[in-house]
């Protein structure tokens, strides 16, 4: 009788002792997390400009979405920018990082430099892509002049200031490069002397062991850059803010205006729950297509 | 022997080779940062030249007292850094406590419950921002550095995830033997388990110092008053009043940047580790 009391004793302690480790963790999740969330949605039933009370107004939201011009043109925009710099971002950090995984001495010192613009994103470094893009003292079209290619207006036209962003966002690689460093020291050495002893050269080697080898990792990347570069934010808003003739706006940009410059809550929300619903059916997607070219052992 | 000899220069070669690629690369990546820091030392007339001056003549060291002193830039460094040393402060802290609770401690739904914080990752931040301010502005938060900074201390759900995992792979002898001795649970969190965490926690640490440096958003919605702005933000407002000084843009960027750079440079080794580790372990 004592024991088993005491034991629920000790059980009761190390429950309410778990409770109290996580509760920062558990009040965090409800009132940052969830709570909101579910606020969220009720609002996109909504229409609220917080100086008037929060009204119901159905699906009003929603259908007005599929009307708007700019929800289609910033939906269009940013799969664009998805479309451009997911895949450049990819081949570029795979390449660099084949590279980068070379025995030779001094490697770290390249792979620092290769690391660098991750490290500084945002602001400052967006301003210093702007003045990059400038059509005629920029550095973009300097390089170019130098090779005798006459320079785009970049930011300054409707066809380029896309494009301009896309290569601003495939320069810095440094997050899936890393990763894919961390794959490739991961294939073991001796399905490269498999091939080497049949005979198979460098491209065999790429094709039929790092390849497929790297898909996990492949994929991997593809999903978490897709998720973040819908995001995309900063760098419109500081480099070309939704313009020129808002070729460059992109979702969340538009959200933000939405929201925070015309404090239409409601409108907004129904915004978020739309980018929400997209990015996860797009994941997913991806989850039951990789079981079509993702190799596991 | 000549075969000898062949085979030696082919070698060569492919060094060479792959040197020069390298080489290639580490210009293209750090190219626009030469130029920054090359335009924020030009004079003005410098940086309307075509082609290019590279090297600046002179170099205008003054850029950057006259770019420090149009804008109240020692105030936004002053708002940035604490906000950046409260935000890691409650990130590790919070991290810390919770990731022991779900590692180490057994309780009823402790499963249920991580599971429930792992969805709160993959939430993202704009189904949660509209419903954050109104909350932050009903609060009467907005306009001060608490919506920036008291989020953090509740435990960011990818750091506790981050050290739950790094935990799990670390004996629980320790601990019952910590436990034998008379310690509590408490005890054997800080006295046993931290000093091992320690590569972990640092880690956490910078990511989350560059992510709280460089966050734009936040400030950009939350703070009003200029006397409350972060450096990104009042980079935004140095750009729109000085569109074409670029060689004092760039000296502000170069300012802007350089904690993050030297972050960087000082402590690489931890910050890949990171990267590859919540990277292939998420």
């Amino acid at each position: 009788m004592m024991e088993i009391k005491m034991k629920l004793r000790r059980e009761l302690k190390e429950n309410i002792e778990g409770y109290l480790f996580i509760s920062p963790a558990l009040l965090g999740v409800l009132i940052f997390s969830l709570g909101p969330m579910v606020a969220s949605l009720i609002l996109s039933f909504m229409q609220y400009d917080i100086v008037t009370p929060p009204r119901l107004i159905g699906f009003s939201n929603f259908r007005n979405l599929f009307i708007d011009p700019l929800f289609s043109k910033a939906l269009f925009n940013t799969l664009y920018y998805v479309g451009g710099v997911v895949p450049l971002r990819l081949i570029v950090a795979l390449l660099a990082a084949i590279l980068l995984n070379q025995k030779v001495r001094g490697v770290t010192f390249f792979r620092t430099a290769y690391y660098i613009p991750s490290v500084s994103a945002g602001v400052a470094i967006s301003i210093v892509w702007t003045y990059v893009f400038d059509p005629q003292y920029g550095l973009m079209n300097s390089v170019l002049g130098y090779l005798g290619i006459p320079g785009p207006p970049w930011i300054q036209s409707t066809t380029w200031a896309m494009p301009a962003l896309i290569l601003m966002g495939t320069w810095s690689i440094g997050q899936p490069m890393v990763i894919f460093l961390a794959g490739l020291q991961g294939i073991p050495t001796h399905l490269y002397e498999a091939v080497s002893i049949d005979g198979g050269n460098w491209w065999h080697k790429f094709r039929y062991v790092t390849l497929p080898m790297l898909t996990p990792v492949i994929f991997f990347n593809m999903v978490m850059q897709i998720i973040g570069t819908f995001q995309i934010f900063t760098s419109v808003y500081i480099i070309t803010n939704g313009g020129p003739m808002n070729s460059t706006l992109v979702y969340v940009f538009y959200l933000y205006q939405q929201a925070f410059q015309w404090l239409r809550m409601g409108y907004g929300s129904a915004l978020a729950w739309i980018l929400f619903l997209i990015i996860f059916i797009l994941t997913l997607m991806q989850f039951r297509i990789s079981s079509l070219w993702v190799y596991h052992e | 022997m000549s075969n000898i000899k062949f085979k030696n220069i082919r070698i060569i070669a492919w060094k060479f080779f792959l040197y020069l690629l390298m080489s290639l690369g580490t210009i293209i990546f750090t190219l626009p940062f030469l130029w920054m820091l090359s335009t924020s030392l030009k004079p003005s007339n410098q940086v309307f030249i075509y082609p290019i001056q590279w090297i600046p003549k002179p170099f205008v060291w003054r850029n950057y007292i006259d770019a420090w002193r149009s804008a109240p830039f020692g105030i936004y460094y002053l708002n940035t850094v604490i906000i950046t040393v409260l935000t890691v402060l409650g990130t590790v802290l919070s991290s810390i406590l919770s990731a022991y609770g779900f590692a180490r401690l057994r309780f009823k739904g402790r499963d249920t419950l991580f599971l429930l914080i792992l969805s709160a990752m993959m939430l993202p931040n704009q189904v949660t921002i509209i419903p954050q301010f109104l909350m932050f502005k009903f609060l009467g938060w907005l306009n001060t550095f608490l919506p920036l900074t008291v989020p953090a201390f509740f435990g960011p759900p990818f750091y506790i995830f981050l050290l739950r995992q790094y935990m799990l792979t670390l004996p629980t002898e320790l601990d019952d033997a910590a436990f034998i001795d008379g310690c509590s649970k408490f005890q054997v969190l800080i006295l046993i388990l931290l000093p091992l965490l320690k590569p972990a926690v640092f880690t956490m640490t910078i990511l989350t110092f560059l992510a709280s440096w460089n966050e734009f958003f936040s400030p950009l919605i939350y703070l009003s008053e200029m006397k409350k702005y972060t450096v990104t933000l009042g980079l935004t407002l140095f750009r729109g009043e000085f569109v074409t000084y670029w060689n004092w843009l760039m000296a502000a960027s170069v300012v802007a940047i350089l904690p993050c750079l030297l972050i960087f440079m000082l402590f690489q080794r931890y910050f890949i580790q990171g990267i590859a580790l919540t990277g292939l372990k998420g």
